[in-house]
């Protein structure tokens, strides 16, 4: 049986094809490929999200998952970031929880607040 | 009055690329103003990722991405001013603006280069039958107190137009907590990324309806319903096809216009795309003005944002110089099959490869895109697909444009 979808690794959104002998077809780059067979074996996304400033008034920091993470952990995930809180100043890059729920993934700041 | 050299008015991603290009190119008494609290313009609010593919070659979240300009405005020591608003400019390039230590002050620029973004449509631009009720806000309202202040602008939310930031905020929205019904179409084609429909859309079982918008709102103090109903090939409401739709929350994302009004102010010629004629280096046809970023037109990705602020910055940095051509303008033409081509005019003594931007009016497939200069073919180039919702372009060699003459045509030609 073949799938098809939009690949979503770029803004071309190029339209896959993929048999079950994991053969993809209508990829204009590797990484299509990869995402294709990814998304039939192994559906992952990254998740972008904000947290509370604790220490400052009417602001959120943004926030990222540092790898992608199974799609069917999405709403895990979202209930695990809005457990958090931050205290500004903080940076980019800045890891705010470790291995969320057994993942192998950080939760990182995305944004510099002073 | 102080006189400087480059005055940048706004310092989102093309304004700052536009900063940094000129500096890079000798230019020294630059400076920025920002309306703003901080530098970035609208990517502050898109936290999401997918930026800076073309730039960086990493997948970026938009601060992250804009904090690598920052970083080089910093660098550079390029001055700017924040939560600082320009209320003038002049023929002449002087320049009012406002802020709270400066007060009022005028400025002499030697050249401005407007990277002043664009704004949303709202409510009234697509005048909405029924109840004005609280609960109807722009996607970008949405996002900005979602993602900066962390408040949610409602809970049963129906998203009227299917252009990216709407796509976006369905599943920003959904992963909130809201229950987003459905994304409404009037055009028989979405005007976002097919990726976007995809990850955002599909990911979440939303479902987008096509050819349909909001014929009713009711709500007496708060939005309690919309009405959609189906819409012919004439944009008018077909009878029998409504949809009731309980709801709170109507959210708009209807399309954006350039934000012009510093230029309309001094007679400045616009185009179709609402931004204002330009030449090959981003010159309007105001001398020693440029304009870039989504002030010109509308971007659907940064990247390219950014590479049209650095166009910009370049032929700031030439027009400072002298070195700019200044022949006569060989307009370049939208022809059959295209809604718009950037530039509006090519100097016929540039000597650098210029690159045509352009959209197409529909989607279609399997067609060549022709660029000629007076029946002499300059480009040819197949595409397998092109829609109106990405931006396409064509690089035209420097050797190729050395006689210009009368016109440059873009058009498509069916396979």
């Amino acid at each position: 049986m073949k799938r098809e979808f939009t690949c979503i690794v770029c803004p071309r959104g190029c339209r896959l094809v993929i048999d079950d002998d994991l053969n993809v077809t209508g990829n204009s780059c590797p990484r299509g490929k990869e995402y294709a067979i990814s998304e039939v074996t192994h559906p992952v996304r990254t998740i972008t999200s904000s947290v509370r400033v604790i220490n400052r008034e009417d602001i959120v920091v943004s926030v990222k998952t540092s790898l992608p993470v199974p799609k069917d952990m999405i709403f895990r995930v979202m209930d695990e970031i809005n457990k958090i809180g931050v205290q500004a100043p903080c940076h980019i890059g800045q890891v705010i929880k470790k291995n969320v729920l057994d993942l192998g993934v950080d939760i990182l700041i995305t944004k510099n607040i002073d | 009055m102080e006189t400087i050299d480059l005055l940048v008015i706004g310092g989102g991603s093309a304004g700052m690329a536009a900063a940094i290009q000129a500096k890079k190119e000798g230019i020294d008494r630059i400076l920025i103003l920002e309306k703003n609290e901080v530098l970035g313009g609208i990517l502050n609010q898109c936290i999401h990722n997918g930026f800076g593919l073309t730039e960086f070659k990493e997948e970026l979240t938009g601060p992250e991405y804009l904090s690598r300009f920052v970083q080089q405005v910093e660098d550079l020591k390029i001055p700017y001013k924040l939560n600082t608003l320009v209320t003038d400019i002049s023929l002449d390039k002087v320049v009012t603006f406002t802020n709270a230590s400066d007060g009022i002050t005028h400025l002499q620029a030697k050249a401005i280069i407007m990277a002043t973004g664009c704004y949303e449509r709202g409510a009234g631009a697509i005048q909405i039958p029924g109840d004005r009720c609280a609960g109807i806000i722009t996607a970008g309202t949405a996002q900005k107190y979602l993602n900066i202040h962390g408040y949610l602008c409602g809970k049963r939310i129906v998203i009227l137009g299917s252009g990216d930031i709407g796509l976006i905020m369905a599943r920003r929205l959904t992963l909130e907590g809201a229950k987003v019904i459905c994304v409404s179409e009037i055009m028989p084609y979405s005007n976002g990324l097919n990726r976007n429909i995809a990850q955002c859309l599909d990911d979440y079982h939303i479902p987008l309806y096509l050819s349909r918008s909001v014929s009713q709102v009711i709500g007496k103090q708060r939005l309690e319903k919309v009405v959609l109903s189906a819409v012919d090939e004439k944009m008018k409401f077909i009878p029998g096809t409504e949809m009731e739709i309980e709801c709170d929350t109507l959210i708009l994302s209807v399309g954006l216009i350039p934000y012009l009004s510093l230029l309309n102010n001094i007679g400045c010629p616009i185009s179709s795309t609402k931004g204002p004629l330009v030449n090959e280096h981003l010159e309007t046809k105001i001398e020693g003005i440029f304009s870039c970023g989504n002030c010109l037109h509308v971007h659907d990705v940064v990247d390219f944002v950014t590479d049209e602020g650095r166009l910009a910055g370049h032929g700031a940095a030439l027009y400072l110089q002298q070195l700019l051509p200044h022949d006569a303008d060989i307009p370049v033409v939208a022809g059959e099959g295209i809604s718009y081509v950037l530039p509006q005019s090519i100097k016929s003594d540039n000597r650098e490869d210029v690159v045509l931007k352009f959209r197409v009016r529909k989607p279609i497939q399997d067609i060549y895109i022709i660029v000629e200069n007076s029946g002499v073919l300059l480009s040819k180039t197949f595409k397998p697909v092109l829609i109106p919702s990405e931006m396409a372009m064509i690089k035209i060699k420097k050797e190729q444009m050395a006689n210009l003459h009368d016109q440059v045509t873009v058009r498509l030609e069916k396979r």
